[in-house]
């Protein structure tokens, strides 16, 4: 599908608001991008164009050779995204959540594999309302792994995870990063990013202001965000 | 395609069955609006056919906006729409399928409604029930077309509630006016059935005017709603 | 843009000085007399009332097609003159039924259609208003139903009821009649061009401030 997506010059503009400012930077499957920054300096705008359910104003963003505006079916498909929200129906079980997803990307059979991945088998026929923020967060992200994405979002995941939900979070990213996804991860819990990220972008006020990729994943970030945010 | 479409109404359908939310309130709604509009309209305890149906009518209207935000509401709770949008399925089956399930909510009101009025009203509802069935059935899929559309795409509005109203009133007026004359021409004394399924007739119109335009109109409109 | 504004403007302004000297001069009609003046101006309103509805449609669909913010300008721009120039027609239509039929509003089909496409352009001011993130959309929305509406609102109202004058008048209005009316078209027309224009203006000065505050706030003039 594509191993690769590259963000060009993207600017998105809201009324007199500048949310970006001109950015540029290169997603790599196998990498897990940290994106940091202040609040406010554009990092869920970025995550948003990069679901391709917002357009950005300016600058072009490329999929492997699918370009944004092209962004079609099967683009969507290739793309997970875990949001502020939960991205669930309160009113339906874990499992039928998962099970509903699944069709909906087309595909079937996985919800017990995925639900066992988060740690979720017992809570699995409860209504999802009845859970837990933690349990919450982690079925969203069994859900956005629905439909075996090449490119996973995250905004930050770590949020209401307790320290052993943070932990298995963190294998979970781990195997996917190493399996050869592309992901990028929003967060402000840099100690959870820490050991993980091998790629890390700081934004400050819509612009890239720290960027860098290596094969090691960074072993602190609490230094590269207070020297660049 | 279809499949998709069924799979929205049926997860639409599961919830509804374990909680009865939409349909109870809107069925509660439905009848205290009949009530209401009985004490306006009645004389010694029978009504004119043109008021039984125009109060028949109001109340599915009035009604049906309950369950349409109620119905957007629960892909809004979990932002539940955003994530429908991101997945590869098309839109238009998205829409579909929401769209049924509205169809189907009121349906179930109006078939409680209708035999109600009978019962309130005296009105020779069950004579001509494949007449009224094909009034009730096209007035409603125009109603949810237009309302299903409107509903999604208020998002996160504040005043959302009553921007529905604002902007489906207007739009859906035809459909108020078929139905209730069509319904009413069943209910006069010698029932005039050439004017019902003329009414019939313009609603299957309508719904294929306004079904094709939200079809069009939908994929362009809810993406990025910004 | 601008230079079409000033001369759009002065005819509109010219046409308002002449039109009202060629109306009283023109012959009165038999029936109603002095009361059928009112449709000097009415049917004018109520023509240019049609074409801002129709274009805030067209408009509409553009926008939704190419996300044009300048087919936006141009819809938002007619949906205003939309409700401005039929609260005129109504208003016009009004005193004339006030006369004519002696009552100010009857249940006639144009009436009540008129009426309606008020209530849908009102509600499109008020869904761009009050809408928050995505009112743009809903309102192209709302024109492009209420245009698809307005010939099925006429055909359900029109077997409703019905009891407006014909037509048929304006083809068949006699030469001194004809001159003052369609005089007072042209004026109308010429009004409601500079009217749009200047809010085509506005929404262009909008534009540029907007991008002006992100033009300083991009060279750090702003903290």
């Amino acid at each position: 599908m594509f191993d690769h997506v590259t963000v060009e010059g993207v600017t998105k503009v809201y009324g007199r608001q500048r949310a970006l400012g001109g950015v540029s930077l290169r997603l790599e499957a196998g990498r897990l991008c940290a994106l940091l920054g202040p609040n406010g300096a554009g990092k869920s705008t970025l995550l948003g164009i990069l679901s391709t359910l917002l357009r950005p104003t300016g600058g072009e963003v490329r999929f492997g050779s699918v370009q944004h505006r092209q962004a079609g079916r099967t683009l969507r498909g290739a793309i997970g995204l875990v949001a502020h929200e939960s991205f669930l129906y309160g009113d339906l079980t874990g499992r039928e959540n998962l099970r509903f997803f699944e069709r909906l990307y087309g595909g079937g059979g996985r919800a017990q594999t995925l639900l066992s991945r988060v740690g979720l088998d017992e809570a699995a026929d409860r209504p999802v309302r009845t859970y837990s923020r933690g349990m919450q967060q982690r079925l969203a992200l069994a859900r956005a792994l629905c439909g075996q994405p090449r490119l996973l979002l995250l905004d930050e995941p770590f949020t209401g995870l307790d320290s052993s939900g943070v932990a298995a979070l963190r294998t979970l990213l781990a195997e996917l990063r190493d399996g050869g996804v592309i992901l990028m991860l929003v967060t402000h819990d840099l100690a959870a990013a820490a050991e993980l990220a091998n790629h890390v972008v700081v934004l400050r006020r819509g612009k890239v202001a720290f960027d860098h990729a290596q094969s090691a994943p960074f072993a602190r970030l609490d230094e590269v965000y207070a020297a660049h945010a | 395609m279809l499949r998709l479409v069924g799979l929205v109404l049926w997860k639409d359908l599961v919830v509804e069955w374990r909680t009865r939310e939409i349909v109870s309130t809107m069925l509660f709604f439905a009848v205290i609006v009949m009530l209401i509009f009985s004490f306006a309209f009645l004389s010694e305890g029978r009504a004119s056919g043109d008021a039984v149906a125009g109060i028949l009518w109001t109340a599915i209207a009035f009604s049906g906006t309950l369950g349409l935000s109620r119905a957007a509401d629960r892909e809004r709770d979990g932002d539940a729409l955003r994530a429908l949008l991101l997945s590869p399925a098309p839109r238009a089956a998205l829409y579909l399928g929401k769209t049924a399930g509205i169809v189907i909510f009121m349906l179930a009101t109006e078939l409680v409604v209708a035999a109600l009025s009978t019962v309130l009203f005296g009105a020779a509802l069950s004579a001509h029930a494949a007449e009224l069935s094909g009034l009730l059935l096209l007035g409603t899929i125009g109603y949810a077309a237009i309302g299903g559309l409107f509903s999604l795409m208020l998002g996160r509005a504040r005043s959302r509630d009553v921007l529905l109203a604002v902007v489906l009133y207007p739009i859906i007026v035809p459909v108020i006016i078929a139905g209730s004359k069509g319904t009413s021409s069943l209910l006069e004394s010698i029932p005039d059935l050439a004017a019902a399924r003329y009414w019939i007739k313009f609603l299957a119109v309508f719904d294929i005017v306004f079904v094709t335009l939200a079809l069009w109109a939908f994929e362009p409109l809810i993406v990025e709603r910004g | 843009m601008k230079k079409m504004f000033v001369l759009t403007l002065s005819l509109a302004a010219l046409g308002l000085l002449v039109s009202p000297w060629l109306i009283l001069r023109a012959p009165q009609e038999s029936t109603m007399g002095l009361v059928q003046k009112i449709f000097y101006y009415h049917v004018p309103t109520a023509m240019v009332d049609f074409l801002t509805i129709y274009l805030c449609g067209i408009a509409s669909v553009a926008f939704l097609v190419k996300r044009s913010p300048r087919a936006d300008a141009l819809a938002v721009a007619s949906a205003e003159l939309a409700v401005v120039f039929g609260a005129c027609t109504l208003w016009t239509g009004s005193m004339w039924a006030r006369k004519a039929w002696g009552v100010w509003w009857t249940w006639d089909v144009r009436l009540t259609t008129f009426a309606l496409c008020e209530m849908v352009f009102i509600g499109y001011l008020l869904v761009r208003s009050y809408g928050g993130p995505g009112s743009r959309g809903l309102a192209a929305a709302l024109a492009l139903f209420g245009c698809a509406d307005v010939p099925l609102i006429y055909v359900s109202v029109s077997i409703w009821r019905t009891m407006h004058p014909q037509t048929t008048v304006v083809p068949n209005l006699v030469k001194p009649m004809a001159v003052p009316f369609w005089v007072a078209v042209f004026t109308m027309l010429m009004l409601y061009l500079a009217l749009l224009l200047a809010r085509l203006l506005h929404e262009r000065n909008r534009t540029r401030v907007d991008e002006l505050y992100v033009a300083a706030a991009e060279a750090g003039l702003e903290e």
